[in-house]
């Protein structure tokens, strides 16, 4: 074929479309009309909205939804921990980039590996607990796992130890590529630690922050699957302690072999984090100005 | 000047994001006996006896193997889509450009779980449930859209000198993507293979719904149903843990440049 024929773009990008297409495309034009169906094995009867009111009268369903808004909390106390670890990372102390390797680390280990090793840790008789015992801090010696009122905060100080690494990487990346001459400058004037990340540093932070707190938030409504299928047994237990939107979804599917219940679910999770992704959109266009 | 506060922030930082990790190996070391008695030491007289059982008695082996198809086969599949993709985005002028990459860019938020009940019921209906193909497909199709953006501003930081030498010498786009771009583009394409690899090694949510056969469990759903299996004998359990991070530990501390790079440009995903 000619070099300048007005095809050859089009054949570039035809397996990205055709991909995109089948992974993405179809699926979610398809999972529109699932919702509003009573699908048995691979089609069914068109039912209106039976779905959505089956769904939205089931206490388990707003059950879950009050998690993940609770995961949500996680997500100030994640913006400031790693904040500070990035600041702290910048001063490059001796030794930093052992710091920076090991602070990374929790984000290259697998959510599944690290679920199943915390988990033992807060067994009720396991070394967590053997430790706060010994410091006499026996109000802390809980059933981290166990009991229902305590297993989504520890399912919480999970997501918080392994997701900070990230905010870390992402600050610190910001941080990297900052003009440094502005902050030598305020070095030179004799400005202190405390001054200059609160007035140089954190100002020429703000879209990172903010891009972080973002996608925290996606992660929080629709990624933290692998963490409640470790640590709740697969059930979402101790009874449904730690029940949570994608578990809720995976069971109507697998589990009560219900697609159109579980693809009303996934409607209602993709609109919402429509408005995330949009957020998104919008801090990346002023970032980019 | 000695500042001990930062340091030691720094300190207990590091110390609790090496903890589990800490406790792990210790643990798989410990017999039984011992971990029953003493939770958090050291062990007296470590036993290689759990890595021995792990190794040989458990099917981990299988596990990885599997992980490590997919990771290839998603891996070199995205990559060839997306460079391919991002070369005429990036490079030519065409209709529906811009829509085809802010659409693609888009799909970089869209999470996995919306798409679970649809290809499930597809993939039911032509057969791909526990396949390496159909999963492949899946893991590809979700890390093309970074692929494609992080290719895409990579491209077009190319000088246009570059390319208006090979058309002179009568390159065709395809010579000039792999003679002339792609070489110049080992930094990105290393960033994406570590950032495309760690997501489907670490993936459980695709891997316990597309590959419930247990001769194709990925490594992540393997350890997901194992932990259940084994749920008293905690260093055996370790152990297994232990050998499952391993390959991803290994590289991180033998690459740990690029990985810290790689991290650093794939946290924008």
């Amino acid at each position: 074929m000619r070099r300048n024929s007005p095809l050859v773009p089009y054949l570039f990008v035809l397996p990205l479309a055709g991909l995109l297409t089948f992974v993405f495309g179809l699926s979610l034009v398809r999972l529109v009309g699932f919702s509003f169906k009573q699908v048995r094995g691979i089609d069914g009867p068109w039912i209106g909205l039976r779905n959505y009111e089956l769904v939205l009268g089931q206490p388990l369903f707003w059950e879950a939804v009050r998690h993940n808004i609770q995961l949500f909390l996680v997500i100030p106390v994640m913006v400031v921990i790693a904040l500070a670890l990035a600041l702290l990372l910048y001063e490059r102390l001796p030794g930093w980039r052992i710091h920076r390797t090991i602070l990374f680390l929790p984000y290259v280990l697998a959510i599944p590996i690290i679920a199943v090793v915390m988990k033992q840790m807060f067994q009720f008789s396991g070394p967590v607990n053997t430790v706060l015992s010994a410091l006499s801090l026996d109000f802390l010696v809980l059933d981290w796992i166990g009991s229902a009122d305590v297993a989504l905060w520890t399912v919480m100080g999970l997501i918080l130890w392994r997701e900070t690494a990230l905010g870390v990487i992402l600050f610190l990346s910001r941080l990297m590529a900052l003009d440094e001459t502005l902050i030598e400058a305020a070095r030179l004037d004799g400005a202190g630690w405390r001054h200059r990340a609160w007035y140089i540093l954190i100002p020429q932070m703000r879209g990172v922050i903010e891009f972080f707190a973002v996608i925290s938030a996606i992660t929080m409504l629709s990624a933290v699957f692998a963490y409640v299928y470790v640590i709740g047994g697969g059930r979402g237990g101790p009874g449904t302690a730690t029940m949570v939107i994608e578990l809720y979804i995976f069971n109507a599917l697998i589990r009560t072999s219900l697609p159109g219940v579980a693809a009303a679910v996934s409607v209602m999770l993709f609109l919402v984090s429509l408005i995330l992704i949009r957020a998104l959109f919008a801090l990346r266009r002023r970032e980019e100005e | 000047m000695m500042r001990p506060l930062p340091h030691l922030a720094l300190m207990i930082a590091s110390a609790i994001a090496l903890v589990p990790t800490l406790f792990m190996l210790v643990t798989a070391l410990k017999s039984q006996e011992e971990y029953q008695a003493d939770k958090t030491g050291l062990p007296d007289a470590p036993v290689l006896d759990h890595f021995r059982q792990i190794l040989f008695d458990t099917p981990v082996f299988l596990w990885m193997a599997n992980s490590l198809i997919l990771v290839a086969g998603s891996v070199v599949l995205s990559l060839a889509v997306s460079c391919l993709a991002a070369y005429a985005i990036a490079r030519m002028e065409f209709r529906g450009r811009d829509a085809l990459f802010t659409l693609s860019t888009a799909l970089m938020a869209v999470p996995p779980v919306v798409l679970i009940v649809p290809l499930f019921v597809l993939y039911s209906q032509i057969g791909l449930i526990s396949t390496y193909s159909g999963a492949i497909l899946i893991y590809a199709g979700l890390v093309a859209p970074f692929s494609v953006y992080l290719l895409v501003t990579f491209f077009r930081t190319l000088p246009q000198d570059l390319f208006d030498a090979a058309v002179l010498d009568g390159a065709s786009h395809l010579q000039i993507l792999i003679r002339v771009v792609l070489p110049l583009s080992l930094a990105p394409l290393l960033t994406l293979v570590i950032v495309n690899a760690l997501f489907v090694w670490n993936d459980l949510l695709m891997a316990v719904i597309f590959l419930q056969d247990d001769a194709k469990k990925t490594v992540m759903a393997g350890i997901a149903v194992f932990q259940g299996r084994y749920n008293n004998q905690i260093p055996l359990t370790m152990a297994g843990m232990a050998v499952a991070a391993a390959p991803m530990l290994i590289l991180y501390l033998v690459f740990q440049r690029h990985f810290v790079r790689g991290l650093m440009a794939g946290a924008v995903k």
